[in-house]
C-alpha cells in the first residue's frame, strides 16, 4: 500500500508491505512527521524555529532538536572539507540541506520501531526501505534519466539501504562554462549509503564538487556512487556492482 | 622486475589513453558551446587550475513557450539549491525568452581542494542507457531544477509587459 503527499516542496511517498490494520495510521503519522519538520525547518516560513533564529532568536532558546542538527551540519562541513556549509552568502543559516535525509531516516526509524518489517519512505526521489518489496525480493530503484525524466537508466537493488540523488534535471540541456576550457559536465549522482541520511549528505556534497564527487564518494567506506556526467557517461564506484544485480 | 616494467608501461597507456579521452572531450564540448551572451563574472575562482567550471555558465533556452515579455535582459533572485546557489540571467528578444545564463552555479567552490588531495582510481564508466525494468520507485534529482525554476520566474516577472 502506497500514499503521496506533497510537504516540504516536495512529493513525499510512504509504501508499507506488510498487511496490518494500523498500517494507514502509520502513513499519516509519517505524513504529519514531515509536516512539522516544514513547519520547524522551513526558511520559507516566517514562523519556522529556523527563521526565527536568523532573525535574533537567543541561543537558550533554541530547541535540543535543532541544536543536534547543527551539531550534525558542523560535523558534515568537516567531512566533507568544508564543501557542505549552511551558511547562505547573505549569512543566514540553512540546515535544509541535511534536514531531508535526516528526516527521512527518522521517519523510517518509526516506521521500523512500531514493528513493520518491508516499507520505504521517499522524499523527492530520496528512498529509506526496509526489508523486501511486495514480491519478497529487493526492493528496485531505478536512477532517473537526468536527460528525459520519463526514463530510468540503471535499476538498484537494496534491502536496508538509503538512495540519495543529487543533480540537476534541466530538461534535455546541456550546461558549459562559457569561457571555453571547462563544461560543467556532472548532471547526476546518485549514492547508496547504509542510511538515507549517510546518502543523502554525501550526495549533496559530492555532487558539489563536480567530477571529483565520484572519487570522494569511492574513498568514503559504505558508500557507493553512480555518476552522470553531460554526455551521458555514467562512472561509477568499484563496489556498485553489489547493488546493480538481484 | 620485467612484470614491474610492464605495469608501468600498460599504466602509462592507459593514462596517456586517459588525457586523450579528456582532451577529446573538451574540444567537443567547446564545438557544441552554445552560448549566446555572457553574463559579467561575479566571482571567478582563480586560485588554481582546476579543470572544473567557474561561476558563470550557460545555457539555451530550448522550447519555451511564446509570451509577451519586453525586451531586455533580467537578473533573476538567488535561489537555494541546498549545495550552492543558483542564479540566473533571461534575456527577452522580440518578446520571447531567448536565452538563459546562470551567474551563480553551485559548482565552483573548494573543489579544487579534492583533486588535489584525492588520487584518481580508474572507476569504470558505460554510457547511460534507457531501461525498462520494472521498479518500486525512482531515484532523482529535484532541487536544482526548483532553484532554477524559481531564479527564472523571478526574471520573468519583471519581463512582464
Amino acid at each position: 500500500m502506497k500514499q503521496t503527499e506533497h510537504s516540504m516542496g516536495m512529493p513525499i511517498t510512504v509504501c508499507i508491505v506488510d498487511a496490518r490494520p494500523d498500517r494507514e495510521r502509520a502513513m499519516s503519522d509519517t505524513f504529519a512527521y514531515f509536516r512539522a519538520i516544514d513547519a520547524q525547518y522551513s526558511t520559507y516560513k516566517d514562523t519556522s524555529e529556523i527563521s526565527q533564529i536568523n532573525t535574533g532568536l537567543p541561543r537558550s532558546q533554541w530547541s535540543k532538536e535543532m541544536q543536534l542538527v547543527f551539531g550534525l551540519c558542523e560535523q558534515t562541513k568537516r567531512e566533507t572539507h568544508g564543501m557542505f556549509d549552511i551558511k547562505r552568502p547573505d549569512g543566514m543559516l540553512d540546515p535544509s540541506g541535511l534536514v531531508k535525509g535526516w528526516a527521512i531516516n527518522n521517519a523510517a526509524r518509526q516506521l521500523k520501531a512500531r514493528g513493520f518489517r518491508d516499507f520505504y519512505v521517499d522524499a523527492g526521489g530520496d528512498i529509506q526501505p526496509h526489508g523486501n518489496n511486495g514480491e519478497g525480493g529487493a526492493w528496485r530503484f531505478g536512477i532517473r534519466n537526468p536527460f528525459d525524466r520519463t526514463q530510468i537508466v540503471k535499476t538498484l537493488y537494496v534491502h536496508d539501504e538509503g538512495v540519495a540523488t543529487s543533480g540537476t534535471s534541466i530538461r534535455g540541456q546541456h550546461i558549459y562554462n562559457p569561457k571555453g576550457n571547462a563544461p560543467i559536465d556532472i548532471v547526476s549522482l546518485t549514492v547508496i549509503g547504509p542510511n538515507i541520511y549517510e546518502a543523502d549528505r554525501f550526495a549533496t556534497a559530492g555532487f558539489a564538487m563536480g567530477r571529483a564527487g565520484i572519487n570522494f564518494i569511492e574513498h568514503l567506506p559504505a558508500l557507493e556512487g553512480y555518476m552522470i556526467d553531460s554526455k551521458g557517461i555514467a562512472t561509477m564506484t568499484s563496489g556498485l556492482k553489489r547493488f546493480i544485480a538481484s | 622486475m620485467k612484470n614491474a616494467k610492464k605495469i608501468i608501461a600498460s599504466l602509462l597507456v592507459v593514462a596517456g589513453f586517459g588525457a586523450y579521452t579528456w582532451h577529446a572531450k573538451q574540444e567537443d564540448a567547446e564545438a557544441q558551446k552554445t552560448v549566446a551572451t555572457t553574463a559579467s563574472n561575479p566571482s571567478t575562482d582563480t586560485t588554481t587550475s582546476t579543470n572544473v567550471a567557474s561561476s558563470t555558465n550557460s545555457v539555451t533556452a530550448a522550447s519555451v513557450a511564446p509570451t509577451t515579455y519586453k525586451d531586455g535582459t533580467y537578473t533573476g533572485t538567488s535561489a537555494d539549491a541546498l549545495y550552492g546557489y543558483i542564479q540566473v540571467k533571461a534575456t527577452i528578444t522580440d518578446g520571447k525568452l531567448t536565452n538563459v545564463t546562470f551567474l551563480q552555479y553551485p559548482n565552483d567552490q573548494h573543489e579544487s581542494v579534492h583533486i588535489n588531495t584525492h588520487a584518481m582510481p580508474i572507476l569504470k564508466q558505460e554510457a547511460i542507457q534507457a531501461q525498462t525494468a520494472q521498479v518500486d520507485s525512482v531515484s532523482g534529482a529535484t532541487d536544482t531544477s526548483q532553484a532554477f525554476i524559481e531564479s527564472l520566474n523571478a526574471a520573468l516577472n519583471q519581463a512582464h509587459s
